[in-house]
């Protein structure tokens, strides 16, 4: 009997200390759940984003704030309910202490709250939608992209600065084209003299072409990412249309500019960051990241380059003590690391508060295409819908 | 709207339709001689468009890439034919449709593992790039005229291999009686491999013309394989010349509506609710003519069986 007692007591005891054997495994290293789009025809987005990241941890001695980092990569496969079951995943079984991700907003809407409500910081390296800007902010959610609108307006403010009087806009029919358009029309005063919608992936754009060819706008713009934007950029070059400016978001990126090639050199886009970054840390990222994976990398990369610093300092900030959520919650706010397209800050949503460039495409002299900082657009720009948030 | 636009829009819709029917043809003869839906039809336009990007890449030169493109469509084709479509023959049509699909997902990835995701692309060949100007001085481009062209001589080629050759007069009847033509001691299977392989090339080459003036990438020939299935319901399964008219049909119902449901509908509505529909209605026009002909003509408008 006493002898049962014993055993049971000290299999308990063993139990325990296995436990505190593990937790104690968990604190002395860090774990990032990477959650990006690696399959179907936008996976060259998540591979950036993958790419990107693990160059930062790589180039930080493959720790972050001092702590040995293991980064755990899924795939999101561009499905809401998929990315739901990953993300549990990662919370639950790997027990990260970050995730970062998503690419796109459709599948940050879905993970959003299954993140941050576990109370793991959610750090999104590209997808910035309106509605976390502004009332459904979160304390736990950082974005070091932008706010989606954003982008959109910087070609509207280029546009009505440069004096075009008529311009014709071509989406694709689903939200984030609806959204493209009031970004463009948020700076833009000019008579627009059509609001083209194609359904979302359309590849021959001829019927629309045509349109432009006759109506003669002074200024054109368009939102068509992926595989779209490079039949449009190609078929508008084809149909003689390079006399009219062409401006563009996410469409003619270092995503794309390998397969458009000399038909996109000369075309205007929005950005935050250029591959010409005029910045020593730029260039080392630049140089390093076409040194390991043979690409330029583009916004997407240096986004989630940003993201891994940012965890960086904030573990530091709070002392390496990764319990400790206030601390690191605060020291994520303040954002103090070098970040790869200089000045950043967080606005009290936590979406970032920096420039914007007009940028071109541009054929460098090593064959290679990538986007070029023309101008500054707007300086130390946060987004319209801080104000809705509570947050200070 | 003026005559030019209009003209230039009838040419938009003639170059898709063309495309369309350089895939359904092989997809109805194969529909019809055999009784087999491929699914996986639209995938070999897309392999089409792979391999005539790798070889263009190769030799530099797009009529030699084109040139290989041709057999290598062509002998895909067979394997497919010889490794899994000869089993499905005689199986049920869900089982056919499982299987095909199955292979879609296989060839898509198998694409993505051996060219990787990123979009690739071929340059227009120097002789056909650069622009024409039509009456009205409306710009078009040369390389979709001459897409239009080669369209119009294969279909006017396959017109006269089904129509006046011994191997075609086999296939016709092998469209409307197949255990017949079987029972007079025609190697049916041999026929079948033939109609499969040549089928596949159509698709490849359709897959190599477009692939100067859209990205190829993983997927691209899902879409179209849809409205090949349209194609050959309106034209009628089996037919060679159901395919070309039901193919210039969605081919210029899919552009005119796209070009011109707004100004059509701004005579009757007003200007916002106008563009609202005509969004919403330009891509179901050809679901809603597919639709008329299912109801009025059940077997489509030139059926091979009778």
């Amino acid at each position: 009997m006493d002898i049962s007692v014993l055993r049971r007591a000290a299999a308990f005891a063993a139990g325990c200390l296995a436990l505190s054997a593990s937790a104690a495994r968990a604190d002395d290293g860090v774990k990032i759940g990477l959650i990006v789009t690696l399959s179907g025809p936008s996976a060259v987005l998540g591979g950036q984003v993958r790419d990107g990241f693990q160059l930062a941890v790589k180039t930080l001695g493959g720790k972050l704030g001092g702590l040995p980092a293991e980064v755990i990569v899924a795939d999101d496969e561009l499905k809401p309910d998929a990315a739901v079951t990953k993300v549990k995943g990662l919370l639950q079984r790997d027990n990260v202490n970050f995730v970062v991700g998503p690419i796109f907003s459709n599948v940050l809407q879905a993970i959003e709250k299954p993140v941050t409500e576990s109370g793991v910081f959610l750090i999104s390296p590209n997808a910035g939608s309106s509605n976390f800007a502004g009332k459904s902010c979160n304390p736990n959610f950082f974005v070091t992209s932008y706010q989606n609108d954003q982008v959109h307006e910087v070609l509207g403010k280029y546009a009505q600065t440069k004096g075009y009087k008529t311009a014709f806009v071509l989406e694709p029919n689903y939200q984030a084209g609806k959204d493209s358009l009031a970004g463009f029309k948020h700076d833009f005063k000019g008579e627009i003299l059509e609001e083209a919608f194609t359904p979302l992936g359309q590849l021959d754009f001829s019927a629309e072409l045509a349109k432009v060819a006759t109506l003669k706008p002074e200024v054109f713009f368009t939102f068509m990412p992926g595989g779209m934007g490079i039949n449009l950029v190609k078929q508008w070059k084809q149909a003689g249309l390079s006399e009219i400016p062409f401006l563009s978001a996410f469409t003619t990126d270092e995503s794309t500019l390998p397969a458009e090639k000399d038909d996109a050199v000369g075309d205007l886009a929005g950005a935050n960051w250029a591959p010409n970054m005029d910045n020593p840390q730029s260039k080392a990222f630049v140089a390093a990241y076409e040194a390991a994976y043979g690409f330029v990398p583009g916004t997407y990369a240096m986004q989630a380059y940003d993201a891994a610093l940012l965890i960086d300092s904030a573990i530091k900030g709070a002392g390496g003590k990764l319990a400790d959520h206030d601390a690191l919650a605060a020291a994520l706010k303040k954002a103090d690391f070098v970040s790869l397209r200089g000045s950043f800050k967080f606005n009290n949503n936590n979406y970032p508060i920096q420039d914007f460039y007009l940028v071109k495409v541009a054929k460098r002299p090593d064959g290679k295409y990538q986007t070029e900082i023309v101008e500054k657009v707007f300086s130390d720009f946060g987004d319209d819908y801080a104000k809705d948030c509570q947050m200070k | 709207m003026s005559t030019s636009l209009f003209l230039v829009q009838m040419l938009n819709g003639l170059q898709l339709g063309v495309l369309l029917f350089l895939i359904a043809a092989g997809l109805t003869l194969v529909f019809g001689v055999m009784d087999f839906i491929n699914l996986a039809h639209g995938v070999q336009y897309m392999i089409g468009a792979y391999l005539a990007a790798m070889f263009v890449g190769w030799t530099g030169n797009f009529w030699i890439g084109l040139a290989l493109t041709l057999p290598a469509a062509l002998m895909v084709g067979l394997v497919l034919e010889r490794a899994v479509f000869r089993r499905l023959y005689g199986r049920e049509h869900l089982d056919q449709i499982l299987a095909t699909f199955g292979l879609i997902l296989f060839l898509n990835e198998s694409v993505k593992v051996i060219w990787g995701a990123a979009p690739l692309s071929v340059p227009t060949p120097d002789l056909l790039s650069g622009n024409v100007r039509l009456v009205g001085g409306v710009l078009y481009p040369v390389y979709r005229l001459a897409l239009i062209g080669a369209g119009l001589l294969v279909a006017l080629g396959l017109a006269w291999l089904v129509n006046g050759t011994r191997v075609g007069m086999l296939v016709r009847a092998g469209a409307s009686d197949a255990p017949m033509v079987a029972a007079l001691g025609v190697d049916i299977r041999q026929l079948f491999a033939r109609v499969a392989g040549f089928g596949a090339m159509l698709a490849g080459f359709a897959g190599a013309l477009v692939a100067p003036i859209q990205s190829v990438e993983p997927g691209m020939g899902d879409n179209l394989l849809i409205l090949a299935f349209v194609v050959i319901v309106i034209g009628g399964v089996g037919s060679v010349r159901g395919a070309f008219l039901g193919a210039l049909i969605v081919g210029l119902v899919d552009v005119l509506g796209r070009a011109f449901g707004v100004p059509a509908l701004k005579l009757v509505l007003s200007g916002s609710v106008a563009s609202q529909a005509a969004r919403s209605l330009a891509p179901m026009l050809i679901y809603i003519v597919m639709a008329g002909v299912l109801f009025w003509r059940p077997s489509g408008l030139f059926p091979a069986k009778s």
